[in-house]
């Protein structure tokens, strides 16, 4: 079978390698993206919807509808995760552990035991704790603001720079996931539960499809963020450049809560009892 | 543009590609996806897609090894084959 593979890999990879030289090369002015696609994108962008980043205008406003379904696959991504794991994976550990402060003593609880919930003297710990270094306690804690900061640049200076909804929702999720890893996933669940990441990650979806909706509501095609003008104080070409933002931000709001959702369910192995 | 840096990162594009598939622990095998995807990023930003680069690097580098490193620790680090 692995032979079988192999064979199956040289073939097609000596087929693709055969055929890229057909391909016309890297930036080429001849080809015919550039001379048929590309013109149009370049000269009409910044006039249709002033936005100077030509990507994220082609990513959110002229290919609006494959964005929309782009974010509803990483939506569905989280819910197949949820799926997969939280459905079977929701039972009560066999024991649980508990740390004694001002002693350092651990205590391990069997299950149908007494548990010390409410007791300051007590912390639950993981079964395979090990105790905490500050320099990687205080690191995490100094990062993680400037982190999330620069997820939010990122999202809201999509419009001039590299970047946007996606980009910023990761780094904002990745920002979220570093505290879950620092601190441990209870004190991250308590923060950000996965019930509210299931709903923000549903609910950006929707903004994206009710920013479409509201386009038709106003008048104009499905996305078409032209007609939001009808709003005071926006002209057709800056009510592009605000829906292309208001897209955004629901990305990002959807990317962010699915990434740390995924995160959950993957490092608990579904139970959201013991992390990383 | 440098053709010896193109060269060279395409050759790690290629050595992380075939020792992902290859290493048989599969933390390591994560850690080379990871390494992979950062020079995948690289020859993106290279040809002058930033935007894809920086969703490689955010995507594919930062939050796809996390979660390959979260299910390894929730199930093995051998393979069977």
């Amino acid at each position: 079978m692995k032979r079988l593979g192999l064979v199956a890999v040289i073939i097609f990879g000596a087929l693709l390698f055969s055929v890229s030289f057909e391909l016309p090369d890297l930036g080429d002015a001849q080809s015919p993206a550039s001379t048929h696609v590309s013109p149009y994108y370049i000269e009409h962008t910044l006039e249709d919807t002033s936005v100077p980043n030509i990507v994220t205008a082609i990513l959110a406003d002229y290919r609006g509808y494959d964005t929309l379904f782009e974010t509803a696959v990483i939506f569905s991504a989280g819910l197949a995760c949820f799926f997969l794991l939280r459905i079977t994976g929701r039972k009560a550990p066999k024991a649980r552990f508990y740390r004694h402060l001002p002693t350092g003593l651990t205590l391990r609880i069997e299950k149908g035991g007494r548990l010390p919930e409410e007791s300051r003297e007590f912390e639950r710990i993981d079964s395979v704790w090990v105790p905490s270094d500050v320099i990687i306690n205080m690191t995490c804690r100094l990062v993680v603001p400037f982190i999330q900061l620069f997820a939010l640049y990122v999202i809201a200076h999509g419009h001039h720079s590299p970047g946007g909804g996606f980009q910023g929702g990761v780094i904002f999720g990745a920002a979220l996931i570093l505290f879950a890893i620092s601190n441990n996933l209870r004190s991250s669940t308590r923060r950000l539960s996965e019930r509210s990441s299931a709903l923000l990650g549903s609910g950006g979806v929707l903004i994206y499809l009710g920013t479409g909706l509201l386009c038709i509501l106003l008048g104009a095609g499905f996305l078409n963020y032209s007609g939001l003008s009808v709003l005071p104080g926006l002209d057709p070409v800056s009510a592009r450049s605000h829906g292309i933002l208001i897209v955004e931000i629901g990305v990002g709001i959807a990317v962010t809560a699915v990434m740390v959702w995924i995160y959950y369910n993957l490092a608990s192995a579904g139970t959201q009892e013991e992390g990383l | 543009m440098i053709w010896q840096l193109d060269l060279i990162i395409l050759l790690m594009v290629v050595v992380c590609g075939v020792a992902a598939i290859s290493i048989r622990d599969l933390l390591g095998a994560a850690i080379m996806f990871g390494a992979y995807s950062f020079m995948m990023c690289l020859l993106w930003s290279i040809m002058g897609a930033v935007d894809v680069s920086f969703t490689e690097a955010s995507v594919g580098a930062g939050v796809s090894t996390v979660f390959f490193v979260a299910a390894v620790f929730r199930t093995t680090r051998r393979t069977s084959d």
